[in-house]
């Protein structure tokens, strides 16, 4: 499947792929407005872990075994067929937590309601997620690794 | 006599997962499923949900309506299997059918306890609350007698998931437990204080060191528990949360070597041949102690599931050994802990920090120079990192301070653990 690489060696710890997700996953789509008015009820859902020089962008890994499918109690967690991304239905999500507890990346979080599990969903509809698309110096890279 | 390649008792977590398990093997081989219960595969852990009306119907579908059909399974619901013959590879339903297999996975999950020699339990308004039908039940008696008061005998986690359905219907609630605190099983003395002091909070009344000595009735109905401190709790509702048991009864006169549990090896394989077991009702290997325990949690049935379901169509699939985990909201408050949450000896050392006024806790336990347990009330975030570290058996010896700062994260790893957790080729 199509993959995000993280590259921590090129990572500058800019930061835009936090605030291009943002404004991706927000309703109006528009930088301003999303920061202004949706700061609230939106998280990023890839995060920027710094330390010192080092630094990397994390998102949901759509791990081949992934154990938050395993650990979530409603089915709310599920494989996309087609893609191989690992999507959470936020209709059946209770936020149970089962997700935070399992995933060993600590790459779920949740949402800004505190109700249901936000997490990274490949940007649906767009060819390549908008963290990859605008990360200035290809420390997050879209790959296919092969595997169906 | 009908015969199917592969035939799972159970149609819950390990059942779902052992199907999908088989299918990634062996695409066409047939697959029959027999279960009890008539519904359709439900999330069991809803149930207390649904009776708090946190969710509806169509929510406690664990997968959608067309499953079974699109994973070409043959679901025989609402058919009860009584007895296992593992030599003629056969098993026998209630009305005398006989069903042949080629594997067998037993996936019967738990039976709740409720003791046998309590009297009053036979009356009215006395109910043990783990499955759909039980919800139902439990619902139709609140509206129909209009139930104000209500004792849950049990501070475990059935018991704690009762009582937030109970709170949700506004329903006075008094939780008794016979040890000295709730959740003894799940967390340490002091987030066990700390769900306690929430509970009190939200007005339950949490009373310990005591349990039911005798339910009292009126006109067949329930109206009370009597204590076995002396106290009588006026209640119109009663139900038992003491535990559940591996539901082993349908093989009972067979070879099949059967601890609390039936015993399992690494692949999932019971005693005897092309037999399985996955889920509440297995007793397979623990991670950290090594011996084969009963840890019944939702992931573990899941992962067995899977893992019998590969083997079971020819893979050789092998477990990585259970870990005790659990994620529990108490009122509001989220919580986890994982593995052990004491320390059990000279060689292990404890990280901790309380807020006992915000109800935050967080709590790692080491054994040398590896992670063995944690509880985290409260801040709950990023937990997984912790239970990876556990699950892996990594060495932090480099990364002990660091542990329970506000910067920990993923890049606090090794660096070798964490390209292999960043790749997400693995599990961790």
């Amino acid at each position: 499947m199509k993959r995000i690489r993280v590259y921590e060696e090129h990572c500058i710890g800019c930061g835009l792929c936090e605030v291009h997700c943002l404004v991706q996953h927000s309703r109006s789509k528009k930088i301003i407005r999303a920061f202004r008015e949706e700061r609230d009820s939106i998280v990023p859902a890839v995060q920027v872990e710094r330390d010192g020089y080092l630094s990397f962008a994390l998102q949901c890994r759509h791990c081949d075994e992934a154990l938050c499918i395993e650990a979530c109690m409603t089915g709310a967690m599920y494989r996309d067929p087609e893609t191989g991304a690992v999507l959470c239905d936020t209709d059946r999500c209770v936020g149970c937590w089962m997700c935070i507890m399992a995933c060993p990346a600590g790459a779920i979080q949740r949402g800004a309601n505190g109700k249901v599990a936000s997490k990274c969903d490949l940007c649906i509809g767009e060819e390549i997620p908008v963290c990859v698309v605008n990360c200035p110096n290809e420390a997050l890279v879209l790959e296919d690794d092969g595997d169906e | 006599m009908s015969k199917s390649k592969y035939l799972i008792i159970g149609n819950s977590v390990a059942a779902v997962a052992a199907v999908s398990g088989i299918r990634e093997v062996d695409p066409a081989g047939s697959i029959t499923l027999v279960a009890k219960e008539e519904h359709h595969t439900y999330s069991r852990p809803l149930i207390t949900y649904l009776l708090g009306g946190k969710v509806d119907e169509a929510q406690m579908l664990y997968r959608p309506a067309d499953w079974y059909e699109k994973a070409g399974v043959n679901a025989m619901l609402g058919t009860e299997i009584v007895s296992v013959d593992p030599q003629a590879h056969t098993v026998e339903t209630a009305d005398g059918e006989t069903l042949g297999y080629e594997k067998l996975l037993i996936a019967t999950g738990g039976t709740p306890i409720v003791p046998p020699d309590l009297q009053g339990t036979d009356a009215e308004g006395v109910f043990t609350f783990t499955s759909l039908d039980d919800a139902d039940a439990i619902k139709e008696y609140i509206e129909d007698r209009g139930v104000q008061s209500a004792v849950v005998i049990g501070g475990g986690l059935i018991g704690l998931k009762s009582v937030e359905a109970l709170l949700a219907l506004d329903i006075d609630t008094t939780v008794v437990e016979l040890a000295d605190r709730m959740l003894s099983s799940t967390f340490d003395e002091t987030a066990s204080l700390l769900a306690q002091k929430r509970l009190r909070e939200a007005k339950v009344e949490v009373r310990c060191e005591t349990t039911a000595s005798e339910l009292l009735a009126e006109n067949g109905r329930v109206v009370g528990a009597k204590l076995t401190d002396g106290d009588t709790i006026p209640a119109d509702l009663v139900i038992f949360a003491i535990g559940v048991f591996p539901a082993i009864c349908i093989i009972e006169g067979t070879e099949i070597e059967v601890d609390r549990g039936i015993l399992v090896d690494d692949r999932m394989q019971a005693t005897a041949e092309d037999v399985y077991a996955a889920g509440d009702v297995a007793q397979a290997r623990a991670l950290l102690c090594g011996t084969q325990r009963c840890i019944a949690i939702f992931p573990n049935a899941y992962r067995q599931g899977e893992i019998a379901g590969r083997n079971m169509a020819g893979d050789d699939a092998t477990w990585d050994g259970g870990l005790v985990m659990n994620s529990v909201t108490v009122v509001d408050v989220p919580t986890i802990s994982v593995g052990v949450t004491e320390a059990l000896g000279e060689d292990y050392a404890v990280l901790s920090e309380l807020d006992e006024d915000a109800y935050t806790y967080r709590k790692i336990v080491l054994e040398g120079d590896r992670i063995v347990g944690a509880v985290f009330v409260g801040e709950i975030d990023r937990a997984g990192i912790i239970t990876g570290l556990i699950r892996e058996q990594v060495d932090v010896s480099d990364i002990r301070e660091l542990l329970l700062s506000d910067d920990f994260g993923l890049i606090s790893l090794p660096a070798d653990y964490r390209q292999r957790v960043l790749s997400g080729t693995g599990s961790g």
